[in-house]
C-alpha cells in the first residue's frame, strides 16, 4: 500500500499545525497552572479528572460556550477578524519545524516537517511577525482605552524585539551557511556540536526576545493585567478569546521549537559522538525533540513565577539600548572567528570555549557582587537590618 | 474560657488607680496660647487643656494667620486633621477643628474656631497642603464653605448630593437628594449610541 | 508601452490618494504633539486595591494629571458612630481599614479609654500589643502581595497569604473572626487567651524571619523589581510632612517618626524594637521599611509573649459608658501611618461626635504628587506603595 506523497502532507497539516497544537495548548495550560501551583505553594486545578488532567477540556469548553460579546462600539468586522490573525500565523509557523528525522512507514520514509523551505528560518521570522497585527487590531477594534494603549504596546514591543531576534539568528546563520531548518540540525549533528554552545550570546538574545515575542512575562506588557486589565483582549469572550489564548500559547510553541531547531539539535540526541552517552541515540529523535520544547515551555513558566513586569520604557531600553547591540556585537565575534580560524568547525569550537569561559566567568561575578551586597547590607545594619536575628 | 493562662490566684489587689483630673482646666497661660495670642492678637478667644491636650479657641477670621503662626513659629509643622462638629442649637452652630503636631515638641495642639451656617472659614490648605482634602471632606460633611481654598468640591459624595450628611438635622436614613447618578451626556467614544434602546439615563 | 501607461495611472492614482490624505488630515496633529487621552483608571480596575477612580490625562503612557476620585465606599460610619453608644462603634471600626481591624480597634477604644480615664490592666495592654503587632503583619502581607501582583510578581503573593492565613487563624481562635475582629473593648479585652495561643503564635513568629527571608529572596535583589520601584514616586521627608504623610511613607523618607515610639500607647515604651527607616523616599525604600517592619514586630510580639503573666483583661469600666463632656484626641501607629480618633462627648452614652483621622485618607491625598510624570504602569506601583484601603479613605 503506497499512498501517495499527498497524503502524508495532508495528514501531517492535520496533525502537526491545526489539530496538534489546539490540544497541546490546553496541555501546556494545564501544565502551567499545575507547575506554577507547585512553585507557589498551592495545588493548582485537580478537580477535573484523575489529577486534574481534564482542565484544559472543560476551560475549553468553558470558553466555546461561553456567550460571544462584541462592543457595541467596536469595529466589528476586524474585532471578528483579529483573533484569526493572531492564531493563523502562529499556527502556519509549525509547518517548517522538523519535528523529528524522517521516519519509515512502511515502505516509505516519511519526513516528520510539512515543508523543508530553504528560506525556512527567514519564512518563520515573516509569518511570526504578522500574528502581531491580531493583537493591534483587535486592541484598536474594541474601542476601549486600555486594549488600544495594549495594542500600542504589543506595536511598539514586537517591532523592537524583532530586530535583535533577527540579529541572533543571523550568528546561526553563518555557522550553518544555510535557512533550511532540517539543514541546520543536520549540520549540528555533523559538526557534532550544538549550536548553543558557539551561539551561546545568540541563544541568551534569542530566547529573550522570543519570550517579548509571545507577550509573557516579564513581558507581557500588552496584556499587563495589573495596569491594563488584560490590554488588548479585554473586549474578547467566548471562543474569539480562546483564539488569542491559543495563538499565544501556539507562539511559546514555535518560539520553543526555533529555539531547539537552531541552537539546541532538534531530533539529535546530546552528545551522539560521546561513547558513553550512546544510548541517549536509542530514544527516537520526535522524543528529544518534544522534551526539549517541553523545557523551554517549562522555562516560560517558571519566568512566569519569577519575575515582575518590566516597564514600557524599561523593555523598549532593554531591547534597543541591549539586545540589538549585543546581537550586533556577538555577529561581528562570530563572523570573524568563522573567518580566521582554519577548517569548518574550528571556528566554532573556539567560540564555544570562549563563550562557556564568558559564561562561567559572568556568573561567578554575579554571585560574588550578589555575596557583597548580601555583606554590605549586613555590615550597614542599623535599623534596616536590625531584628532579623528575632 | 479560663485556661492555663489565667490562674485565679493571680488577682492581686490592684493599686488605686491615681485620680485622673475629669474636668478641663484654663489654659490661657500656656506658653503656646500666648505664643498665639502675642502673634496674633485679638484671635485667642480661649484656651483650656484636657487630658494632656491643649486646645485654643480663636476666632474665625483669623485662623489661616494663627495655622501660619504656629507653623512657622512654634514648628507645627505637621497638620493631623481638619474636622467640625455640629453643635446644632449652639451659636455659633459648628466649631471646626485643627489638629496640629510638632515634631521638636512632640506633642499636639488643637486649634478650634466657631462658624455659624454659611460662614465661610479661611482655608489652611495654603498653609498646610494635607489641609486640601480634610478641608472638602468638611465641606462635603457639614457644608462649612472654605474660602481660599483651591479646589473645593465635594469629595466623599457625589458631585450634584443634595444636603450634608454629618449635620446633626440629617437624618440617618437619608434623604431623597434628587440627584442624577449618571450622567445625561457621556464623553465622546463613551457610552451606548445616540439610537440604542438600551440607552437610558437613570436619576 | 502598456507597461509604462499602468503605471502613469498608478501614478496618477496614488498622487491624488496622497493629496487627499493631506487635505483630510488635520492641520494641528503633527508627529510629536503631545495628544491627551482622558483615561478612567478604576473604580472598576484590578489593581486600585478597591473602588478607587483616577481620572488620567494622558500622553500615551506619560501621566500628565492624575486626579483620585473617592468616596464610592462611603457608608457614613462616623454619622453611625453618633447613633450608637459607645461600646457599639467598635464594630464599625472594623469595617474602615478590614485589612487590619485591630489597630482601628484598638484606636476607638484608647480615644475613649482616654476620655474616661482608664487605665488598662498590663495583661490587656499585652496582649492588645501582640494583637496590633499580628495585624500589622497580616496587613504589611497583603500589602507585599498586593503590590507584588500589581508589578507583576505573582508568586509573593501566594507565600504572603500563606502566611496571613495562619495569622488569621489566631485571631479566629482568639476571637472568633477572622477579618472584621471587633477583638477589643473599652478599657479591655473581651476574651482571655485561649490555651496554648501563645505556644502556637510564637511558634509561628520563630518561623516568620525565615519567611520574610523568602519573600525578600524573589524581590530585594531582583533586578526587574528594583528597576520597577527604585527612583519611582520620590518624595522628601520634608514634602512628607507637609503632605501630612505617615506611617512606613514618612519612614521610607528618612523621618524617623513612629507613634509607637513618639507617643507611646499601651507598653510600647518598654519594649525594645527599631523604627526602620530609609533615605532615598521612593517606592523601593518603602518596600524595605515596610520587610523590615514585619520583622521588627516579630521581635515585639516575642517581648511581649515573654512578659505576658496571668492577670486581668480589663479595666475598671462602667456598666454604661458615660463620660464627660469633653473632647480628646488618640491615636495608634496604624499599618498604614497615623490611625487616631477625635471623640467628642456631651455626657451622653452616646458619641457627640467621633471623628476618625484615616490614614490612607490622608496618604491617597499625594499620589498625584506622586504619580506626575510617570507613566501608567508606576502609578499602579504608586497605589501600591501607599498602601490604601478603600473602607477606611471612605469610611
Amino acid at each position: 500500500m503506497n499512498l501517495p506523497p499527498e497524503f502524508w502532507t495532508y495528514l501531517k497539516v492535520v496533525l502537526l499545525v491545526a489539530t496538534v497544537p489546539a490540544i497541546v495548548g490546553f496541555v501546556i495550560v494545564l501544565a502551567e497552572r499545575r507547575i506554577m501551583g507547585f512553585m507557589q505553594a498551592r495545588l493548582g486545578p485537580n478537580r477535573v479528572g484523575p489529577q486534574g488532567t481534564l482542565q484544559g477540556l472543560a476551560d475549553l469548553v468553558k470558553l466555546v460556550t461561553k456567550e460571544d460579546i462584541t462592543p457595541s462600539r467596536a469595529e466589528r468586522v476586524v474585532h471578528f477578524l483579529s483573533p484569526v490573525l493572531a492564531v493563523i500565523p502562529a499556527l502556519t509557523a509549525l509547518a517548517v519545524i522538523p519535528f523529528g528525522p524522517p521516519i519509515k512507514i512502511g515502505k516509505q520514509l516519511v519526513p516528520l516537517w510539512v515543508a523543508d523551505l530553504n528560506i525556512g528560518l527567514l519564512f518563520l521570522l515573516a509569518i511570526t511577525s504578522i500574528g502581531v497585527y491580531g493583537i493591534i487590531l483587535g486592541g484598536w477594534s474594541s474601542n476601549n482605552k486600555y486594549s488600544l494603549l495594549g495594542g500600542l504596546r504589543s506595536a511598539a514591543q514586537l517591532v523592537s524585539y524583532e530586530v535583535p531576534m533577527g540579529l541572533s539568528l543571523v550568528a546561526v546563520l553563518l555557522m550553518t551557511r544555510s535557512l533550511s531548518l532540517v539543514e541546520i540540525v543536520r549540520r549540528q549533528e555533523s559538526t557534532h556540536l550544538w549550536f548553543v554552545f558557539p551561539g551561546l550570546i545568540a541563544f541568551f538574545v534569542y530566547f529573550v526576545s522570543g519570550i517579548a515575542e509571545t507577550n509573557r512575562n516579564p513581558f507581557d506588557l500588552p496584556e499587563a493585567e495589573s495596569e491594563l486589565v488584560s490590554g488588548f483582549n479585554t473586549e474578547y469572550s467566548g471562543v474569539k478569546f480562546a483564539f488569542f489564548f491559543l495563538g499565544e500559547y501556539t507562539g511559546m510553541i514555535v518560539i520553543s521549537c526555533i529555539a531547539v531547531t537552531v541552537f539546541f539539535g532538534g531530533w539529535l540526541a546530546p552528545f551522539p559522538h560521546v561513547k558513553p552517552l550512546a544510548f541517549l541515540g536509542l530514544v527516537p529523535g520526535v522524543v528529544w525533540f518534544l522534551a526539549k520544547v517541553g523545557f523551554f515551555i517549562f522555562c516560560y513558566i517558571w519566568f512566569r513565577s519569577t519575575f515582575p513586569r518590566y516597564r514600557f520604557d524599561q523593555l523598549m531600553a532593554l531591547g534597543w539600548k541591549w539586545l540589538i547591540p549585543i546581537s550586533l556585537a556577538n555577529i561581528l565575534v562570530v563572523a570573524f572567528a568563522i573567518l580566521l580560524t582554519p577548517g569548518r568547525t574550528n571556528g566554532l569550537v573556539f567560540l564555544s570555549w570562549v563563550f562557556g569561559g564568558l559564561f562561567v566567568v559572568m556568573f561567578l561575578l554575579s554571585r560574588l557582587r550578589r555575596a557583597l551586597t548580601r555583606r554590605d547590607r549586613l555590615a550597614a545594619g542599623g535599623p534596616a537590618e536590625a531584628g532579623a536575628e528575632v | 474560657m479560663a485556661g492555663e493562662e489565667q490562674t485565679p490566684g493571680a488577682e492581686k489587689p490592684r493599686e488605686a488607680a491615681k485620680p485622673v483630673k475629669r474636668e478641663a482646666a484654663d489654659a490661657s497661660g500656656h506658653p503656646w496660647v500666648r505664643s498665639v495670642r502675642a502673634a496674633v492678637p485679638d484671635a485667642v478667644v480661649s484656651a483650656k487643656e484636657f487630658a494632656g491636650e491643649v486646645t485654643v479657641t480663636v476666632q474665625r477670621e483669623a485662623i489661616a494667620r494663627v495655622a501660619r503662626h504656629l507653623k512657622d513659629g512654634e514648628d507645627f509643622k505637621y497638620c493631623v486633621d481638619v474636622t467640625a462638629v455640629d453643635w446644632k442649637t449652639r451659636a455659633p452652630r459648628f466649631d471646626v477643628v485643627y489638629h496640629l503636631y510638632s515634631f521638636s515638641k512632640n506633642d499636639r495642639i488643637r486649634v478650634k474656631c466657631g462658624a455659624n451656617d454659611g460662614e465661610e472659614v479661611p482655608s489652611i490648605a495654603g498653609v498646610y497642603l494635607t489641609a486640601n482634602w480634610c478641608e472638602r471632606e468638611t465641606y462635603d460633611m457639614f457644608g462649612i464653605p472654605f474660602s481660599g481654598h483651591p479646589d473645593l468640591r465635594r469629595i466623599l459624595t457625589w458631585d450634584g448630593f443634595n444636603g450634608f450628611p454629618m449635620r446633626k438635622d440629617f437624618p440617618l436614613e437619608g434623604i431623597d437628594t434628587g440627584a442624577a447618578i449618571y450622567p445625561e451626556e457621556w464623553p465622546d467614544g463613551g457610552g451606548p449610541p445616540k439610537n440604542d434602546p438600551n440607552r437610558k439615563v437613570v436619576s | 508601452m502598456s507597461n509604462e501607461k499602468i503605471s502613469q495611472a498608478e501614478k496618477d492614482a496614488a498622487l491624488h490618494v496622497a493629496e487627499g490624505v493631506r487635505a483630510a488630515a488635520p492641520a494641528e496633529h503633527t508627529l510629536f504633539d503631545v495628544q491627551e487621552m482622558e483615561l478612567n483608571f478604576g473604580p472598576q480596575h484590578p489593581s486600585t486595591h478597591g473602588v478607587l477612580r483616577i481620572v488620567l490625562k494622558v500622553d500615551g503612557e506619560k501621566i500628565l494629571e492624575a486626579k483620585p476620585d473617592v468616596g464610592y465606599l462611603h457608608r457614613g460610619t462616623e454619622k453611625l458612630f453618633e447613633t450608637e453608644t459607645y461600646p457599639m462603634g467598635i464594630p464599625h471600626t472594623d469595617r474602615m481599614d478590614y485589612i487590619a481591624a485591630a489597630t482601628n480597634n484598638h484606636a476607638f477604644c484608647l480615644a475613649v479609654e482616654k476620655l474616661l480615664g482608664v487605665e488598662i490592666p498590663r495583661r490587656a495592654q499585652l496582649i492588645r500589643v501582640i494583637l496590633d503587632e499580628l495585624q500589622r503583619l497580616s496587613s504589611h502581607l497583603v500589602w507585599l502581595g498586593t503590590s507584588g501582583i500589581d508589578l507583576g510578581a505573582v508568586t509573593p503573593f501566594w507565600y504572603a497569604f500563606r502566611e496571613r492565613e495562619q495569622i488569621l487563624d489566631f485571631f479566629e481562635e482568639y476571637c472568633g473572626a477572622r477579618l472584621t475582629l471587633h477583638c477589643m473593648r473599652i478599657g479591655g479585652l473581651p476574651f482571655d487567651l485561649t490555651p496554648g495561643w501563645t505556644d502556637r503564635v510564637s511558634e509561628f513568629i520563630s518561623d516568620l524571619p525565615a519567611r520574610i527571608d523568602d519573600y525578600e529572596q524573589l524581590l530585594t535583589d531582583n533586578r526587574i523589581w528594583k528597576r520597577r520601584t527604585v527612583g519611582v514616586g520620590v518624595i522628601s521627608g520634608e514634602e512628607c510632612i507637609e503632605w501630612g504623610l505617615t506611617g512606613p511613607i514618612l519612614r521610607g523618607s528618612g523621618v524617623e517618626w513612629d507613634l509607637r515610639r513618639a507617643k507611646p500607647y499601651e507598653c510600647y515604651d518598654e519594649l525594645d524594637f527599631v523604627v526602620p527607616t530609609r533615605q532615598n523616599g521612593d517606592t523601593y525604600d518603602r518596600y524595605v521599611v515596610r520587610v523590615q517592619e514585619m520583622r521588627q514586630s516579630a521581635r515585639i510580639i516575642r517581648q511581649c509573649l515573654e512578659r505576658l503573666e496571668p492577670g486581668d483583661i480589663r479595666g475598671k469600666v462602667p456598666r454604661v459608658i458615660k463620660p464627660v463632656a469633653e473632647e480628646v484626641y488618640a491615636s495608634i501607629e496604624s499599618p498604614k501611618g497615623e490611625l487616631g480618633f477625635y471623640c467628642v462627648s456631651n455626657g451622653s452614652n452616646k458619641p457627640y461626635r467621633m471623628h476618625c483621622r484615616p490614614p490612607s485618607f490622608i496618604n491617597l491625598q499625594a499620589l498625584p504628587r506622586l504619580a506626575k510624570g510617570h507613566l501608567v504602569s508606576d502609578l499602579v506601583a504608586l497605589i501600591g506603595t501607599i498602601d490604601i484601603v478603600l473602607g477606611e479613605v471612605d469610611r
